[in-house]
């Protein structure tokens, strides 16, 4: 269980941004500061110091400070880049779990419907999947990506901006749901042939409360195995997106923006790309072995395409 | 099984109609997105708008639009770039293509072998502390974001030791199979990042499905006949194990070849198909996208149905369902 009390610290670090921001950091990590100041030992030292090195042009960030204010450094806005990638923790993790459920609960639907009623519905639904899943993933995130971000989404009564958060959290969905819907189908089709299923029928309960009250219940385990490795997978997803600069949008942060914040200060201050690398990957080992222990703990066959 | 295998082909060609459509739909008839404007440029006046949306066809309903395409990329193959005026698709797309398929193989050949051999050994030491300690590092080694990892590799190998430890190691960018040396040593870094993940997505999966055929009734025949140990490690458990690797293989082998690839290539500069379709998203030159995308569906597409006609010839069952 040490992956819980390890996901709970990060989760609460990161809810606790603001408080950060403001009594330690003193500062506000999306206003760029460039010409701002900060004292290290005492003495009061330019945020953003003009380059020594080559040319002379440009500036330099500062470096860590290993104190209140600055404690990772600035990036190249002169942001502070420990209350950024606090603040960019609550966007990553919010938009990994959300997608996570989206995807989980509309896999669910689309599994039970594909897998109980069989027939046209189930040759429609499973085709849908195939053509879905005939895209390498990434390919058709980015696709998706880089047409609604410039448009937003518009259907009917959905309404969203092009800079919402809500347009990466439904992407990922999206893209997902085949990898969790097909099994859920397959265990759907399984279950079917089961006496208890086929007595249900035959006693002649409704179709609905058949799905509420004996399917689901079965197939509820499975969706709680893929739970937790839906959310890394999708935290992945986001930073790769937010990475090539076409998720989260600017001056919101998440740990994958500020990854690209770092690309051009990779080689003069590593610490601006180090750091969310390095919580991405704490986050990420513990979300999966959560999901390790969630499976041997409730069902010890699942098992997610891409993720193990 | 000649009638499983044309069926699979069949519903391939089925799949990759769709693909075409969907992919049409998405880039050219997205509300906002206007293929006239593109090519015109900015602030075209509607005049020339007028006439560009003519000399293109794109004033004609919208499947005749889709037909025309899909004649200009499959059959005159003279598709050309809305940005790059004069550059064809399907010739760009080829050329690129080499450099994609030599950072794919070279990784896979590395996670096969990483991959396969952490997985059996681990397996083969159940009980000991070597099959957690390697599935730890597989764990870790998974969740690691490629790209994110390719950043750290170049900040070792390109940064202050580069002077002195890596300093045999080229800059990055990519150089043709006709200088074999400077070839592998240009692709070495890109490799060991590509294949770090998936090595510990295989030596997680092999595993498993060892420990779970160490378990099956026929390794407890093969040890009642006495079989040694090592013979029914390799001869019976890995072999059937590796079932599941091949499927798992046939497809991230072909997504990568696609362009998933895409993140390794941006960060290691890799003129790649994958950094073909990141800048041609980028400026959304549509002709270009709507290639590489269709180029990259192919290869999944065709994997998956590799895939099939592998099980079906392994796996009888399979050619009646």
């Amino acid at each position: 269980m040490g992956s819980v009390v390890v996901l709970l610290l990060i989760v609460l670090a990161c809810l606790m941004a603001p408080l950060y921001a403001r009594y330690i950091a003193h500062t506000n990590p999306f206003q760029s500061n460039i010409l701002g100041t900060t004292i290290v030992n005492g003495k009061s030292v330019q945020v953003l110091q003009p380059d020594t090195q080559g040319l002379g042009l440009g500036s330099a960030p500062i470096g860590p400070t290993w104190h209140g204010n600055y404690f990772l450094g600035a990036d190249q806005e002169g942001r502070d880049v420990m209350a950024r990638l606090l603040y960019g923790g609550r966007t990553t993790l919010l938009i990994g779990t959300a997608s996570a459920l989206v995807c989980c609960v509309v896999a669910a639907v689309l599994g039970l419907i594909a897998g109980y009623f069989g027939g046209a519905v189930d040759w429609i639904l499973s085709r849908l999947f195939d053509l879905v899943w005939a895209f390498p993933v990434y390919l058709l995130a980015i696709s998706l990506a880089v047409v609604l971000l410039t448009s937003g989404i518009h259907l009917g009564p959905v309404q969203i901006g092009p800079g919402s958060l809500m347009v990466p959290i439904l992407i990922i969905a999206l893209i997902y749901i085949p990898y969790v819907a097909r099994p859920l189908r397959g265990q759907v089709l399984s279950l079917k042939e089961r006496e208890f299923i086929q007595a249900a029928v035959g006693v002649g309960v409704a179709d609905l409360r058949i799905i509420r009250k004996e399917v689901l219940p079965n197939i509820l385990p499975a969706i709680i195995v893929y739970f937790p490795l839906m959310v890394a997978l999708g935290m992945l997803t986001e930073s790769a997106l937010s990475f090539l600069s076409i998720g989260v949008q600017p001056p919101q942060a998440s740990w994958g923006t500020i990854i690209n914040d770092g690309l051009s200060l990779l080689y003069n201050r590593p610490a601006v790309a180090i750091a969310p690398g390095v919580m991405l990957v704490i986050t990420t080992v513990a979300l999966n072995l959560l999901g390790d222990s969630v499976r041997d703990a409730l069902d010890p066959r699942v098992r997610l395409r891409g993720s193990v | 099984m000649l009638r499983f295998v044309l069926k699979r082909l069949l519903a391939m060609v089925l799949v990759l109609w769709a693909i075409s459509v969907l992919v049409y739909l998405i880039f050219f008839e997205t509300p906002g997105v206007d293929p006239a404007a593109r090519i015109a440029g900015r602030g075209a006046s509607p005049a020339v708008l007028a006439q560009v949306r003519h000399a293109f066809g794109l004033n004609r309903p919208m499947p005749i639009r889709y037909l025309l395409l899909m004649k200009q990329l499959f059959i005159t193959r003279d598709l050309t770039s809305y940005v790059n005026i004069g550059e064809k698709v399907v010739p760009t797309i080829l050329q690129a293509a080499p450099v994609t398929l030599s950072l794919v193989v070279g990784a896979a050949v590395l996670w096969l072998i990483f991959g396969i051999g952490s997985g059996v050994l681990a397996a083969s030491h159940r009980g000991s502390l070597i099959d957690p300690a390697v599935m730890s590092i597989g764990m870790i080694a998974l969740s690691i974001p490629a790209y994110w990892l390719g950043e750290m590799v170049n900040l070792v190998t390109q940064s202050k030791l580069h002077s002195t430890v890596f300093s045999w190691v080229p800059p990055l960018g990519y150089v043709g199979l006709s200088n074999p040396a400077q070839w592998a040593l240009h692709l070495l870094f890109p490799w060991l990042t590509l294949a770090a993940l998936y090595a510990g997505i295989y030596a997680r999966v092999l595993r498993a499905e060892m420990v779970s055929a160490l378990d099956e009734d026929y390794v407890r025949t093969a040890r009642a006949k006495g079989l040694s140990e090592r013979r029914i490690l390799w001869r019976h458990a890995f072999r059937c194990s590796l079932l599941q690797v091949v499927s798992l293989f046939g497809l991230d082998f072909g997504s990568l070849v696609g362009g998933s690839a895409l993140l390794t290539e941006v960060v290691f500069g890799l003129p790649g198909v994958g950094m073909l379709t990141w800048t041609s998203l980028q400026n959304l030159d549509l002709p270009m996208i709507m290639g590489t995308v269709m180029y990259a569906s192919f290869f999944v597409v065709i994997a998956n149905a590799a895939v099939d006609v592998v099980y079906a010839w392994l796996d009888p069952r399979v050619r009646r369902g």
